[in-house]
């Protein structure tokens, strides 16, 4: 089908302020958004840029605003659109060009959540593996699946309102080492994200949800952090 | 200019650029340099597992762990490195428990393991759990706790760098030079160490599961250096890409029963490996499919095959195998089961195809997935430059860019991941090592002179020629002339067209003239290894007369022991690309006939 691709346009080198251009493109209906702008790039533009890697969805580089949703442009396909499609870049971080915004705050967020395996006891005597149920090990599968992609924080009213907010991403990234059965630092992660700008300033709009192309339950997910901050109880 | 000073400088941030950083940066002051942010390596992008003979639900040994990656190396692999890499292989995976990486888990708490092509009991010839996963999606966890564990450790990391040259001084490496993404600036990065991590070239074929990252990139510079390319002739087909796309799926849908029907809804792959059937190992797989489609036997005629994971399918197939649980009891699922096991590839299914794996069958053929071949180096990852294995002082290669070699001719599925683990953390140990004793060497003059010489050459061509339609047409050459089968007719023509694409390349203008996030002219630069790369990849497979592994010969069907038990190295002198050969290390695996 012919396409109308409309595509948010900034290129500091040159541009003042930024602007849309427009491009018809024959594209077939399982063509993904990431085809497309690799075909603007190809035939139209050199200059258009964005990140792409894995084209897939699962590297996490190339979130963006399609019809005004926060979506991989990999995994979003025309015939999930139809032939008016507009993309834009992540709201709330600053765009360096075109569909490329500063990432360096989010990764700073996610930094501060301890996103790391802590655990100072002896490894088992015998060297092998530390222990853990099915069911320990289900406790936190769902946040295992973060791709840090970015489309839950940059989705987030609370997030566009100061972006000292961690974010949800952080918050998935803190619940997966919170509830992992295995790790001690739970009560140090509560007490980072018990303070201002942690999970006190999610208000359950659900719009990370919405957005998260893994599918991650991310309110909810939020939802237990605040009761075992407030319980001080991980189950 | 930005000069830099480190001990050991890593190139790349996948599996074992970050192995590697982690182990290097416990002695020596180290940096990962890397054109994506980490986390967006494609490492990230592996689903099924890592194998080690733990033996958590069933026998396993090491020595069958070792002796079916020599038989799945079709006897190519260096049978020391790769008794080295089985040996490691428990304490590797359980070192990435003990970093946090999630596992599934046994119901005794023990990391879970599932079956894997070409992973056999080798008493029994029947198909061994082996493969450690987490989920459909081993790899991300093992990028992420990678990643998770430098940044507990303070690894300093250069995101969005993209490095252009290899620095060398009297013979030893010294340093890369890099460009910002972010600036355009350039970066001299003065090092004792240079270890390349820069992950494979799929690229270079129009229907591949690879990342757009995956551009030969380090093979590329370390080529233009003098050094040799080894069996680069051998890259894995794998067997279940998504049709047309080429996304992989991964093969523990058919470890957890999934079976392979062509289009007249017969399981074929009996036919071709009696024992092991569908888990047979992927270059056997691809292959038969190939095969089916070629003697008409695809879907309606077509070039694709289907994939059957569907409940009712692998449980009639499960038991006409006599499969059975590790308790004895009949092996059987439910779509539940099939969801848990499988969630990222029934998602891929149902984002990409409309199609519900559950319920329905997946169309899929052979997608374009791992170089076995690459840099040669010893199981320390120190680069080796001839066939005496003589080392390029302070330069390493780990991963998929080098080639140890522990896959010869053809790799098992899990080995990667494997190798990523095991050879990354010898080279990052060896490499801390070597510099705590020797001194940093005089940087040459202008050390950054040849690359902007080389950019400005992009940024000045004639402008006939656009970087996207040679990208195009090398991709399609690669992959209908040097794909699963080749002769000697067609790779002739490849080389040929990929000489005529080199010409067109120097046509080549970038129209972007700006500093910031220049995309336009790294693509540009990438395609030009891309051209090196595939030109390396044609010329080694013209001249192996015989069929091994993953290089398959219509005009040589044969594996021929006799003149080819032997490593390819190509090595460029001037604009010319010269062939010699290396032995084969044999230690107690002698060849015999590959039968599955």
């Amino acid at each position: 089908m012919l396409v109308t691709l409309k595509v948010f346009r900034f290129n500091p080198d040159v541009d003042k302020k930024w602007h849309y251009e427009t491009y018809k493109i024959e594209a077939p209906e399982t063509d993904r958004i990431l085809d497309l702008l690799e075909k603007v790039k190809g035939h139209f533009d050199g200059t258009l840029s964005f990140r792409r890697s894995c084209a897939h969805g699962v590297c996490g580089s190339d979130a963006m605003r399609i019809n005004g949703r926060n979506q991989l442009a990999c995994k979003t396909l025309v015939r999930d659109l139809g032939d008016k499609i507009t993309v834009e870049p992540i709201l709330g971080l600053k765009v360096i060009k075109d569909l490329i915004v500063d990432m360096e705050p989010f990764f700073d967020h996610y930094k501060t959540v301890l996103p790391f395996f802590i655990n100072n006891d002896p490894l088992p005597e015998n060297g092998k593996e530390r222990l853990q149920s099915p069911e320990e090990r289900a406790r936190f599968d769902e946040t295992t699946k973060c791709i840090l992609c970015a489309c839950c924080t940059t989705s987030c009213p609370s997030f566009w309102a100061g972006e000292t907010y961690l974010g949800p991403a952080a918050l998935v990234t803190a619940h997966r080492f919170i509830f992992d059965s295995r790790d001690q630092a739970a009560s140090e992660r509560l007490k980072i994200i018990s303070e201002t700008d942690g999970v006190s300033r999610c208000h359950t709009v659900f719009n990370c949800t919405m957005a998260c192309p893994r599918e991650i339950q991310i309110t909810k997910a939020i939802g237990e952090l605040k009761l075992a901050m407030i319980t001080g109880k991980l189950d | 200019m930005n000069i830099h000073q480190f001990d050991v400088i890593i190139v790349g941030a996948g599996g074992s650029g970050l192995m590697a950083g982690l182990y290097a940066s416990r002695n020596a002051k180290t940096a990962v340099i890397s054109k994506l942010y980490p986390t967006r390596s494609h490492t990230g992008a592996a689903q099924g597992g890592i194998s080690a003979a733990l033996g958590n639900v069933e026998e396993d040994r090491i020595e069958w762990h070792t002796y079916d990656t020599v038989k799945g190396s079709d006897y190519l692999g260096d049978q020391e490195a790769i008794e080295f890499m089985c040996q490691e292989a428990p304490e590797a995976v359980l070192e990435l428990e003990h970093m946090g990486l999630p596992f599934d888990r046994t119901p005794e708490g023990k990391i879970s393991q599932r079956p894997f092509g070409g992973h056999t009991n080798n008493v029994t010839g029947k198909p061994v759990s082996r493969a450690c996963h987490a989920a459909d999606r081993t790899g991300h966890m093992i990028l992420q706790t990678l990643y998770q564990q430098c940044l507990k450790n303070n690894v300093n990391f250069f995101d969005e760098f993209q490095v252009i040259e290899l620095l060398t001084s009297n013979g030893k490496a010294s340093g890369v030079v890099a460009i910002e993404l972010a600036t355009g600036e350039l970066h001299v990065f003065q090092a004792k160490a240079v270890i390349m991590a820069t992950g494979g070239h799929g690229r270079i074929f129009e229907v591949t599961s690879n990342a757009y990252a995956y551009t030969g990139d380090g093979a590329a510079l370390v080529l233009r250096k003098g050094i040799p390319l080894e069996d680069m002739e051998f890259f894995q087909f794998h067997p279940t890409g998504i049709y047309k796309l080429g996304i992989l799926i991964t093969e523990g849908v058919r470890g957890d029963g999934g079976v392979l029907i062509n289009g007249k809804g017969e399981r074929f792959m009996p036919k071709y490996a009696p024992s092991v059937k569908d888990l047979a190992s992927r270059d056997v797989v691809s292959r038969a499919i190939y095969t089916e489609i070629r003697a008409g036997r695809g879907v309606d005629g077509s070039n694709f095959v289907y994939l059957d994971v569907r409940p009712e399918t692998v449980n009639k197939f499960a038991e006409i195998d006599g499969r059975t649980n590790p308790d004895g009891t009949k092996y059987t699922v439910t779509g539940e089961q099939i969801l848990k096991k499988l969630p990222d590839i029934i998602d891929f299914c149902r984002v990409y195809l409309g199609v519900d794996p559950v319920t329905q069958m997946m169309p899929i053929q052979p997608t374009a997935h791992y170089s076995m071949g690459g840099i040669p180096t010893n199981k320390y990852g120190e680069v080796i430059v001839d066939d005496h294995n003589t080392t390029y002082p302070g330069l390493y290669a780990v991963g998929e860019c080098a080639c140890v070699s522990v896959h010869g001719g053809n790799r098992l599925g899990t080995n990667s991941l494997l190798d990523l683990i095991v050879f990354g953390k010898h080279a990052g140990l060896k490499a801390a090592e070597y510099s705590s004793r020797v001194p940093f060497e005089d940087l040459p003059q202008n050390p950054e002179a040849n690359v902007k010489n080389e950019l400005d050459g992009l940024r000045q061509g004639s402008g006939k020629e656009s970087v996207y339609d040679i990208a195009t047409d090398m991709k399609k050459v690669m992959f209908d002339l040097v794909g699963i089968y080749r002769n000697e007719k067609d790779m002739q023509t490849a080389i040929d067209k990929i000489h005529e694409l080199q010409q067109r390349y120097s046509q080549v203008k970038i129209v972007d003239t700006g500093r910031i996030f220049n995309t336009e002219l790294i693509n540009a630069w990438e395609l030009g290894n891309m051209l090196q790369i595939a030109e390396v990849i044609a010329i080694s497979a013209l001249n192996r007369q015989e069929s091994r592994g993953g290089h398959s010969r219509e005009d040589f069907p044969k594996r021929d022991d006799q003149n080819w038990l032997k490593h390819t190295l190509v090595t460029k002198q001037g604009k010319e690309l010269k062939i010699s050969y290396k032995p084969v290390s044999i230690t107690k695996y002698q060849p015999k006939e590959r039968v599955y």
